[in-house]
């Protein structure tokens, strides 16, 4: 089947094994370009590792991944993990105030943050720029989360993975969050995965999904086949709710 | 000291013994083990010394220094099995100590250089330097596991392995080094130290055994100091792979 869109990552019959255990088994498939793709499954399905896979923190142990038309391994590890950043799950910052934390990157190649730069990327990300010589650790969980974006951003990827950011949010904070990442996408053009156990937010965000399971991917295509999808496996896992 | 008077020291063992059994502590069988090996043990390496000072052969010297690493090396190498290569690394980084420290004491003339010197000495400060080694492992093991998030966070944003270990590195290498500081400064107030007792004891002047203590001192200022970094930037690229992928994430579980 053909498509309008150009790919982003293709993996092809990726597996990664670790000891006996098969934490992805032959995954194959395809993340468009500058589109948000959501990933759902139950606890254990792999997701997280799909995404630490397209950052370059674990290597598949057979198959291929391809970003950009170029294997995974062709890439420098620290050139790639800026081109495809990554939003953990627990937001983790360091110690010392918001303008360290947005700095890191720029820390991390001997550069140094513009404050300018700073208080552009906070406000960016919908935070008030008096926020910025902040304790880190004296912000709201939703506000952990916007500046774990910000830096992200820092680095300018052209691919964002976030892992579940939302799952410790409130209502509020998620909406906020989830109009954040709209807003990202459209202004920067930024190719998205989202893994998230929130299937209403996988459908009103996403424009594809894939769906995972005990390590494999059972269906993939326009979030609608959440809804739609003929698959039993799907229709009981949507039937369940949150997992 | 006569073997009669050595003997009846044996009343400092008999007390726990009976105060084991009394209190039901089940301590009796460790207590004599105990005992009769620091016996046979040291009884053995006072007559091996006593061999190699009246041979004046710099290969019983040489022969002793690397029988002392190789234990002190299989004792410290416990703490960091998970670590790949360790016991080379211990080994190299105790070997690196001595001649270090020796290249000093020798090089400047500051002790002759005969075995009642260098055997003595090294013994102090390669033995210090494995319960140092032990202490780095245990707190650089401990440190890692405590920031395995931080560790991949660094990772993930372009960070390369030794800035994503750096903060758990210098806290590892400070943890082991600052008690040997803070010991020292204290040392003479509340107990004599060891080395300087038994000179004493032995009956050589106060003062003269003193310099001796302190030479010690600052030697181990410079064992603490390098075994632990030795070791740090020895073992921290062994906990990556070529993709720059943290590959210890399961230091204890193994």
């Amino acid at each position: 089947m053909t498509h309008p869109f150009e790919i982003a990552i293709r993996f092809e019959n990726v597996c990664y094994k670790k000891g006996d255990l098969h934490i992805l088994n032959q995954v194959s498939g395809v993340f468009y370009k500058g589109k948000i793709t959501t990933i759902v499954g139950p606890s254990g399905a792999g997701k997280s590792t799909v995404l630490k896979m397209c950052n370059g923190l674990l290597s598949p142990t057979s198959g291929e991944i391809y970003i950009d038309g170029k294997n995974i391994n062709e890439y420098l590890p620290t050139t790639l993990r800026k081109h495809v950043g990554i939003a953990l799950q627990n937001a983790p910052l360091i110690r010392g105030t918001v303008y360290d934390n947005l700095s890191l990157p720029m820390t991390l190649q001997n550069k140094t943050l513009l404050e300018d730069e700073a208080v552009s990327i906070l406000e960016d990300v919908g935070l008030n720029p008096k926020l910025l010589y902040r304790d880190s650790h004296d912000l709201s969980g939703g506000q952990k989360q916007k500046v774990s974006i910000a830096r992200t951003l820092i680095n300018k990827p052209k691919i964002l993975l976030l892992d579940e950011i939302t799952s410790s949010l409130d209502p509020t904070s998620t909406h906020e969050i989830e109009q954040l990442i709209l807003k990202i996408n459209e202004k920067y053009n930024v190719t998205m995965i989202w893994i998230t156990h929130n299937l209403e937010q996988a459908i009103q965000i996403g424009n594809y999904t894939w769906v995972m399971m005990s390590g494999k991917l059972i269906e993939s295509g326009e979030s609608s086949l959440l809804h739609d999808s003929s698959n039993i496996k799907i229709q009981q896992f949507v039937d369940g709710g949150r997992y | 000291m006569t073997y009669t008077s050595l003997a009846l020291t044996l009343s400092f063992v008999l007390i726990p013994l009976v105060l084991s059994k009394a209190l039901k502590l089940d301590l009796e069988k460790d207590t004599i083990i105990a005992t009769v090996r620091s016996i046979i043990q040291l009884f053995i390496v006072g007559y091996f010394l006593k061999f190699v000072f009246d041979s004046e052969s710099y290969t019983y010297i040489i022969l002793m220094v690397i029988v002392m690493i190789t234990i002190a090396t299989l004792n410290a190498r416990k703490k960091g099995k998970n670590i790949k290569g360790i016991t080379w690394k211990i080994g190299l980084t105790l070997t690196v100590i001595e001649l270090v420290t020796q290249g000093i004491l020798l090089g400047f003339q500051i002790i002759p250089p005969i075995a009642q010197y260098i055997i003595p000495i090294s013994g102090m400060l390669i033995g210090n330097s494995m319960v140092l080694s032990i202490l780095f492992l245990n707190r650089f093991t401990a440190e890692i596991e405590a920031n395995v998030d931080l560790t991949e966070l660094i990772l993930s944003l372009g960070g390369t392995p030794k800035q994503a270990i750096h903060n758990q590195l210098l806290q590892a290498i400070k943890a082991s080094v600052i008690p040997t500081i803070e010991s020292q400064k204290t040392i003479g107030l509340v107990q004599l130290p060891g080395m300087m007792s038994g000179q004493i004891i032995g009956g050589a002047d106060p003062v003269q055994a003193v310099q001796f203590q302190l030479l010690i001192l600052f030697a181990l200022l410079t064992t603490a100091t390098l075994s632990s970094i030795l070791i740090g930037f020895l073992s921290y690229p062994t906990l990556f792979n070529e993709r720059m992928q943290f590959v210890n994430e399961d230091l204890s579980q193994k």
